[in-house]
């Protein structure tokens, strides 16, 4: 093996080795910020990305896609594991020539976002081994890819007629097998999707989904609009974890404008996204045990959500902290003794659930539902590109907010809960472990307020492009904003958490008894309303 | 199994009591604008930037359509507000079809069978129709219940957009109902696209696919606010405005 292709590649001397003969000058390295962006000829893209997986050291995080015009801008991002700088791959490919090499086999956690790029800009990615039928149901008009520029989402052309019944692109062929077709509308109160149980008796062996039933194309909605319009999507596209996308919209904005948010919002930031990660969760554990039909204690996780629900509406004025990010800060500043209240108040709230939760765990009965069901494990985890809990309990510990400080967490590193078993009981676990850690920061935020102002007065806004990175109650989520020259968003692209999930839910879900379907679901706890955006 | 027993007893009651009486714990509900009298309101209106349009200059002040307020504080934070700010939660309102037909007759005041289809929420609102079916508001009480097939259900309650593939998942479901039945719509997305308007990936509105009997404003409505809807499509209390215009009852 060549030395330098086992170099590891996130040394700074390691990517002058993209300039060697081995790329032949198809490769340049450039500089921009801290961020290392590899211009790559289309041909070598497939190697290179598999030189960056191959290392170990580096994990997929998004695919951005941007209509320029002309050509189709193509940026692979890239995140080291251990925090650093990230790596973006980029590719120019003319309107006229749409085919791209598919990096899907070397990058599984690259599948699911050559299936959306393929259907919402017409791309064809070769090698894929399942393209079309993704984001777009029937009813969209024929050849219509609603992320190209030509294309007006406010034309209502589109014409919902026909019944849509999904069909996978494979299904169980075996005497005594059966399909079950699941959604999209639900007996309870479930999102919008369509799962394809494939049985043979009480066992499944696989399950098929269709999703993107909610797909509201909030990117192309966003696209000419005023920041503070597009403020208001990412905070409503999954207004379970507003205030996470928020935050991650404002934080791209802020890096695109240059400017640092004052140290006090930095802290309250912080504060408010622990209290929604602490009701996040709290959904989460009670739709875990409402999976398992433990009445009581379904009534009891509700009332520590409720109680959560409604202390951020005592805080923010808003049970769900719609409107208290601006870029640059917060919209409204917070007594500080408003948010040592608010710390001791979840910290109290957070008793509860560790009472919950110990009461959980003398229940033999609900212990045999979620130990050994739906289990990930951790090669399997990292392959597939998990975030958040769902990773954590696989033993894979990414988390945004420790390799990418943001807000205040660089002087309050949170403690990052690990379980490596990676079945359902390790993610339940997971779930209350960082909820208790998420009460804990929040005293410990409130302990110290900075004094000052809560937001900058002015932001000069400029033409550029940036990643806004946060650690969203369900995993990292990966805000892409460009903005123009008169500071309207051209492309805003959305990685949320449960749609690198999903994959991971597909993967846990085979071979197991059919009883435990909604058990798996609720461990992974996803959103169909983030995935779909 | 007799701890989770002994659990649900200490717990005591939590339910609100919520029609009987007016419920004032803090943080149920975010409040909503209203409308403010006078000229100086009126030209505020005008300067409020309000990013969804939800207010404009009356006559005599400024008037507010609850239709697309989304609760984002831009205009009460202001120095010079347009609006005053009100608490409560009673906000569900009776459309004109409504009034004159799609009656469920007292039958159906204290036993009500809901199926609740999702036309692309965003989750607020799906957190908020959990919760009341959760001990801090129990609509059970109430005589409401949630179904899980359309063939036993007297309402539809539908959140979200309406997305381009929920269209017909809607219609189906509202045709498998059997009559007498009422639709209801919850949240400003279900009642005007919301934030996300009208185009080609959402309808912009249940109206445009199903008749629409009660409609419940809100970003989302809170869980009293659909209580109250539910409570007005079975005429256990009256319906409240959708328009609050300054000077004179609003309508």
């Amino acid at each position: 093996m060549d030395e330098s292709i086992a170099a590891p590649v996130s040394s700074p001397s390691a990517w002058a080795a993209f300039g060697d003969e081995i790329w032949q000058g198809r490769v340049r390295v450039e500089q921009v910020g801290s961020t290392n962006v590899l211009h790559c000829a289309v041909d070598k893209l497939a190697a290179l990305c598999e030189r960056l997986m191959s290392s170990g050291e580096h994990m997929f995080a998004t695919l951005v896609v941007e209509d320029e015009g002309a050509q189709l801008l193509l940026t692979y991002v890239f995140y080291p594991v251990k925090g650093g700088a990230f790596t973006h791959v980029v590719i120019r490919q003319p309107i006229s020539k749409l085919h791209v090499p598919s990096i899907a086999a070397t990058v599984p956690a690259a599948d699911w976002h050559e299936r959306e790029a393929a259907d919402l800009f017409g791309l064809a990615f070769d090698g894929h081994p399942r393209l079309g039928a993704f984001v777009l149901h029937d009813g969209w008009p024929e050849s219509a890819q609603p992320m190209r520029r030509e294309f007006d989402i406010h034309d209502r052309t589109s014409v919902p007629s026909r019944r849509d019944v999904p069909e996978p692109n494979r299904s169980l062929d075996a005497p005594g097998s059966f399909s079950m077709p699941v959604g999209p509308v639900f007996s309870d109160l479930a999102e919008s999707a369509h799962f394809r149980i494939e049985t043979l008796g009480e066992d499944v062996s696989r399950i098929a989904v269709r999703f993107f039933y909610k797909y509201r194309a909030v990117e192309k909605l966003a696209e000419g609009q005023p920041l503070d319009r597009v403020l208001l999507l990412a905070e409503r596209f999954s207004g379970a974890a507003a205030f996470a996308h928020g935050l991650a919209f404002c934080q791209a904005v802020e890096d695109i404008a240059h400017v640092t948010v004052p140290a006090r919002a930095m802290v309250l930031r912080a504060i408010l996204a622990e209290l929604e990660r602490l009701r996040s969760h709290a959904a989460t554990i009670t739709g875990i045990c409402n999976s398992t039909a433990l009445a009581v204690a379904t009534s009891q996780a509700a009332m520590i959500e409720e109680d959560l629900l409604r202390l951020s509406a005592f805080v923010t004025g808003h049970r769900y902290l719609f409107g208290m990010l601006t870029p640059g800060g917060l919209a409204i500043d917070l007594p500080d003794e408003l948010c040592r209240q608010t710390a001791a108040q979840a910290e109290m709230i957070a008793r509860h659930m560790a009472r919950l939760h110990r009461l959980l765990r003398q229940s033999s009965s609900f212990l045999d539902r979620l130990e050994e069901v739906g289990a990930t494990s951790s090669a399997a985890a990292a392959l597939l590109g998990l975030v958040g809990p769902v990773a954590r309990a696989s033993g894979v510990a990414r988390d945004i907010r420790a390799l990418f400080p943001y807000a205040a967490y660089r002087e309050y590193p949170p403690q990052v809960p690990i379980e490596m078993q990676g079945d359902g009981y390790a993610r339940l676990r997971v779930f209350f472990r960082e909820a208790a850690e998420s009460a804990a920061l929040m005293a410990r935020l409130a302990a110290r307020i900075p004094d000052g102002a809560v937001s900058l007065a002015d932001i000069a806004l400029c033409q550029g492009a940036a990643l806004g990175a946060v650690e969203a109650p369900l995993g990292a989520a990966f805000h892409w904003v460009r903005l123009g020259a008169d500071g309207r968003v051209l492309r805003y692209h959305i990685t949320p958490p449960s749609f690198a999930n999903w994959p991971g839910f597909q993967f846990a879900a085979e071979e197991f008894a059919f009883q435990d379907f909604p058990i798996i679901l609720a461990t992974f706890g996803l959103s169909n309303a983030e995935c779909d955006r | 199994m007799t701890q989770w027993v002994w659990e649900g007893l200490t717990s005591g009651i939590r339910t609100t009591r919520y029609p009987a009486r007016e419920e004032r714990a803090p943080g149920v509900s975010p409040g909503r604008p209203r409308a403010r009298q006078g000229h100086e309101a009126s030209r505020n209106a005008v300067a409020s930037g309000c990013p969804t349009d939800a207010i404009t200059a009356g006559e005599d002040g400024s008037s507010i359509d609850y239709r697309h307020c989304v609760h984002c504080f831009r205009c009460s934070r202001t120095t010079s507000p347009a609006v005053d700010w009100e608490s409560g939660y009673e906000w569900a309102a009776e459309s004109e079809m409504a009034r004159v037909a799609h009656r469920l007759g007292h039958f159906f005041r204290r036993s009500l069978n809901i199926r609740f289809v999702d036309a692309g929420a965003c989750g607020a609102c799906m957190g908020e129709v959990r919760q009341v079916n959760n001990p801090y508001y129990n609509m059970h009480r109430l005589g409401f219940f949630l179904t899980p097939t359309p063939r036993n259900a007297d309402i539809l309650l539908v959140a979200g957009p309406v997305t381009l593939p929920m269209q017909q998942a809607l219609r189906d479901t509202y045709e498998a109902m059997p009559p007498p039945k009422r639709v209801v719509a919850m949240g400003v997305c279900a009642l005007s696209g919301g934030v996300f308007g009208r185009g080609a990936a959402v309808a912009g509105g249940l109206n445009d696919v199903l008749p629409v009997d009660v409609m419940i404003p809100g970003c989302p409505p809170p869980p009293l606010a659909i209580l109250h809807g539910l409570l007005v499509a079975v005429e256990r209390k009256p319906p409240q405005p959708l328009i609050s215009l300054s000077g004179g009852p609003s309508r």
